[in-house]
């Protein structure tokens, strides 16, 4: 590796922790009832973005999105990080995989 | 009792297929149902222990132990698998031979069973621990509705069962001679979509934040979440929109695993031939 390369890395390292560091707050969702609240999660686009999910419910659900590349088990009375990539514009949706029925919710990046 | 039964059954199909793979191709090795019988049982002892210390593994690495525990237990199974292919290649000739010499018992293959077991193992714990929680969460529930999920999800399992009963079998009807070819190439893309899976689980900890931008998406013909595209991410590690580090991790493996199989040394004879091709297609 030379060194053009390895100071370009060092950059994008250093970029990628300084914006991680700043990343904003937890978006805090509850699963009750095997329902999202709120179900419908706004984020900026292009912009990574943390839920933090706590599953209320007395039995494990998994958080499932095929678009948003998650699957994560949140056992019951347990809280989960999800991170989010930055997302162009669109439409995310997600459900608790467990109880696909009623739980259901989006994220919306814009 | 349906929705039961199609959880459980895309939970185990990925396990199912890896199973049936791992059978075909140990075809002929002896105490290689052991190995399996091992791999599948300490994958059901590790799922349910990872579902009943599920709280406490999330709680790990800011909310992100899960993440980890995949990919670590991902990449473990990559390197099981090429290092099978690995030593395949080196020995597969002599086996053959001696596969062909008719009342010899084959002894080479056995030192690559317990790399195998490993994959069984890794297959069953990771999808099995989902499994376990959510028919303990059915359970827990209890009511009416409780024991015709239970049903479902028993019958799920044994549709899981039936995929890999029908991925050996498949298999086996490949000639022999081809069989090891077939396996081997088989092996590789699994191995390539694990990869690619652990990058996944890497992005979401927040460990690996480069090459996050989708390349392509093919979810306007086959969805991730469709059984045929479950299918096709446990076999070639289909994704419905790849990004570039889930890529670079795909096509990195192939080719350390190509590049392995076609310098290793022929293990026990001097001839000095080139391994088997890997089957690619």
């Amino acid at each position: 590796m030379n060194m053009k390369k390895l100071s370009l890395l060092t950059f994008v390292a250093a970029v990628a922790l300084a914006t991680s560091s700043f990343a904003q707050a937890p978006i805090e969702v509850h699963l009750k009832n095997h329902r999202f609240t709120p179900s419908v999660i706004k984020v900026k686009a292009n912009q990574t973005a943390v839920i933090m999910l706590f599953n209320d419910d007395d039995t494990a659900d998994e958080f499932d999105s095929s678009s948003l590349k998650v699957e994560k088990v949140v056992p019951g009375h347990a809280k989960g990080a999800i991170r989010l990539r930055p997302l162009p514009p669109g439409k995310y949706p997600f459900m608790g995989e467990f109880h696909a029925a009623t739980a259901q919710g989006m994220v919306i990046a814009q | 009792m349906i929705s039961a039964l199609i959880i459980v059954f895309r939970e185990v199909i990925e396990a199912g297929l890896i199973v049936g793979i791992v059978l075909a191709a140990t075809a002929g090795v002896p105490h290689r149902s052991r190995a399996v019988t091992f791999g599948v049982g300490a994958g059901i002892l590790g799922a349910c222990l990872v579902a009943g210390f599920a709280g406490e593994l999330a709680g790990l690495f800011q909310g992100s132990g899960q993440e980890f525990f995949n990919a670590t237990i991902l990449l473990l199974a990559v390197c099981m698998l090429t290092w099978h292919n690995v030593w395949m290649a080196s020995h597969g000739r002599e086996m053959a031979r001696e596969l062909k010499a008719a009342g010899h018992k084959v002894k080479t293959g056995e030192r690559t069973l317990l790399a195998l077991s490993v994959v069984v193992g890794v297959a069953v714990l990771r999808e099995g621990s989902e499994v376990v929680l959510f028919l303990y969460g059915i359970a827990a529930q209890g009511g009416t509705s409780a024991s015709g999920m239970v049903i479902g999800g028993g019958l799920g399992l044994l549709a899981g069962a039936a995929v890999s009963a029908l991925m050996y079998f498949g298999l086996l009807t490949i000639p022999a001679g081809k069989l090891f070819q077939v396996t081997s190439g088989l092996i590789t893309l699994l191995a390539a979509g694990m990869a690619a899976q652990a990058v996944i689980f890497l992005q979401n900890g927040g460990w690996l934040e480069y090459f996050t931008t989708t390349v392509w998406d093919t979810s306007w013909l086959i969805k991730e979440d469709s059984i045929t595209g479950r299918l096709l991410h446990t076999l070639i590690g289909y994704s419905q929109a790849p990004n570039g580090a889930q890529l670079i991790a795909y096509a990195a493996t192939i080719l350390l695993i190509v590049i392995l199989m076609r310098t290793v040394p022929q293990g026990g004879s001097a001839r000095s031939v080139s391994a088997p091709k890997p089957h690619n297609a």
